[in-house]
């Protein structure tokens, strides 16, 4: 009797959550699959046809294959980089921040808090073409005299690896915080060298961080396009922009919808690979 | 020699984790500095030309900034609202009760956090048309997507709290002859409370800094964000920076006071 009340209790306390998600996560899956089906003829005010029309995917994949390549690409260069630089400071605050520990943790979370867009905005002062950073790079010959950074990959991957770094570093954190100190004095004793030490018994324990920072980076960035739009030139342009105009000025909804699809459907298969073979499972 | 080489190593790593803590704080510094940049007459915008109390002063100088900071903060509050309320009860009825679909609805409430906010937004979009809404695009849809994309993160930061909970408190409540109202209000909620708390603000700084979902439901409606964008084609206000900079110490100082008010709470504890 009591197993039945609390089981009803049970789905009494999820069902708000389950058909909010239910109206506005899932079947909106359904309505873009029909809107990428749709007759690419029709338009928003004359109201689209569902024809069926697969050749959408067609369209959308031989135009902006490309566009959807640099996405990956760009997203996993920006996904290396914050784990390179995500867990040297997640390492630093799990096993050297001492009492510090708390305050870096805030640290790390507090600058997050002032606006996505003004943050990227100030990167482009930071990047400008008479800035100090172009300035110095160019006196030490990195770049040369006409060389520049706003407008080019590296100023749109430096700001995917700046915007998407406390994706990695929390995940991260969580999972280097729980090794226990003892099995890293342990693995001392066993190697002498602090790098086998750590490939052998830190790395290892870190994997569900790792992988479950590099998702929560990978698949934000790769469909990110303020940073494109706002550090880079058309020819920086990733997946994320074409789909938003497309559906915002151009108001062609039918390709716009097979590229979204597209690109779903590839992060999915990416992730569910990346996660069987990292053998993480338990992460989903 | 060794036991300056481990020194050097141990101080090296945290010396690199500081430098990326630095790094972070790159923007930031800009935004703060940039605030106080007279930019009148300026034809690069992207440059600090002149010291000025000005933006500090009139921070809703340019038209139109302040009614979509409102709007956004009007968006954040009822999305916090709903979002924390819903997302609450989910993580309690996950964690506490046994039920098939389970693990079914721990799938639906990850993936959001799992898919690009730009299929979101076109999928919910897509949605709105083909109901028929696609003229009545605004407040009300943006704050449905809003309350949408901020359950999955209330009820894992509720859930995670809840299944740290230390079940023999509330057994204890229970051997005192506390009905199960009495043991939740005066024992588990008040345990929880800290988790709820940091949920809501995660919400909050979440739907108040969104951008592409809303970008694409929006109709005619400016959130702050959005006027953000939209400045940033001709050239930001400086005031901008203003709001930034307010925002950044808010939070600052928010999260400097819960973390004060937990450590005086442990002490108060511990000194019983």
């Amino acid at each position: 009797m009591i197993a039945t009340a609390r089981k009803r209790t049970g789905y009494l306390l999820i069902l708000p959550a389950a058909v909010w998600l239910a109206i506005f996560f899932v079947v909106p899956f359904y309505s873009l699959l029909a809107t990428s089906l749709y007759d690419p003829e029709g338009s928003v005010l004359t109201g689209y046809d569902m024809t069926w029309h697969f050749a959408n995917f067609w369209t959308a994949l031989s135009e902006y294959g490309g566009v959807m390549l640099r996405s990956f690409w760009y997203g996993a260069l920006a996904t290396l980089f914050c784990l390179v630089l995500g867990y040297l400071l997640s390492y630093a605050i799990a096993f050297k921040a001492g009492r510090w520990k708390t305050v870096m943790l805030v640290l790390v979370v507090a600058p997050f808090f002032t606006s996505f867009l003004i943050r990227t905005l100030s990167w482009k002062l930071i990047l400008a073409d008479n800035g100090w950073v172009v300035n110095t790079l160019q006196a030490i010959h990195i770049l040369g005299p006409e060389g520049r950074l706003l407008a080019t990959p590296v100023a749109v991957i430096a700001g995917l690896t700046y915007n998407f770094l406390p994706f990695m570093i929390l995940p991260l954190y969580t999972s280097l915080e729980k090794i226990d100190p003892k099995l890293n004095e342990a693995a001392a004793d066993l190697y002498s060298n602090p790098f086998t030490r750590f490939w052998k018994v830190t790395w290892p324990l870190s994997l569900p961080g790792v992988v479950g920072g590099t998702l929560l980076t990978f698949i934000p960035a790769t469909g990110d396009y303020i940073n494109a739009s706002l550090l880079g030139s058309p020819n920086e342009r990733m997946v994320g922009n074409v789909i938003q105009s497309l559906f915002t000025t151009q108001g062609d909804y039918a390709v716009a919808g097979a590229l979204s699809v597209s690109l779903m459907v590839i992060i999915i298969t990416m992730v569910l690979v990346y996660v069987r073979r990292a053998g993480t499972e338990e992460l989903l | 020699m060794t036991r300056i080489g481990r020194w050097i190593g141990s101080h090296l790593v945290l010396a690199g984790g500081i430098l990326v803590l630095l790094y972070m704080y790159i923007p930031n510094m800009i935004v703060a500095v940039m605030s106080f940049n007279d930019s009148s007459g300026a034809r690069n915008l992207y440059a600090f030309q002149k010291f000025t109390w000005n933006n500090w002063l009139h921070p809703c100088a340019p038209e139109g900034m302040c009614s979509s900071l409102v709007t956004s903060i009007e968006i954040g509050l009822l999305a916090t609202f709903f979002a924390t309320l819903i997302g609450t009860f989910a993580a309690f009825g996950l964690v506490r009760h046994k039920f098939a679909g389970r693990s079914l609805m721990n799938l639906v409430l990850f993936l959001p956090m799992a898919t690009p906010e730009i299929v979101m937004g076109s999928s919910l979009l897509a949605l709105f048309v083909a109901a028929g809404l696609g003229g009545h695009l605004g407040f009300v849809t943006i704050l449905i997507a809003h309350i949408m994309f901020c359950i999955s993160f209330v009820v894992i930061t509720v859930k995670s709290r809840l299944a740290g909970l230390d079940g023999t408190l509330e057994q204890a409540a229970m051997d005192l002859y506390a009905t199960e109202w009495q043991t939740f209000w005066k024992v588990t909620f008040p345990l929880v409370f800290p988790g709820i708390l940091s949920a809501a603000l995660l919400a909050f700084s979440l739907s108040f800094d969104d951008f592409i979902i809303t970008n694409l439901n929006s109709g005619q409606t400016v959130t702050f964000p959005m006027f953000v964008w939209g400045a940033a084609q001709r050239g930001v206000p400086m005031q901008v920076n203003v709001i930034g900079t307010v925002m950044f110490l808010v939070a600052l100082a928010a999260v400097i006071l819960g973390e004060v008010g937990a450590r005086r709470r442990r002490k108060a504890i511990a000194a019983r």
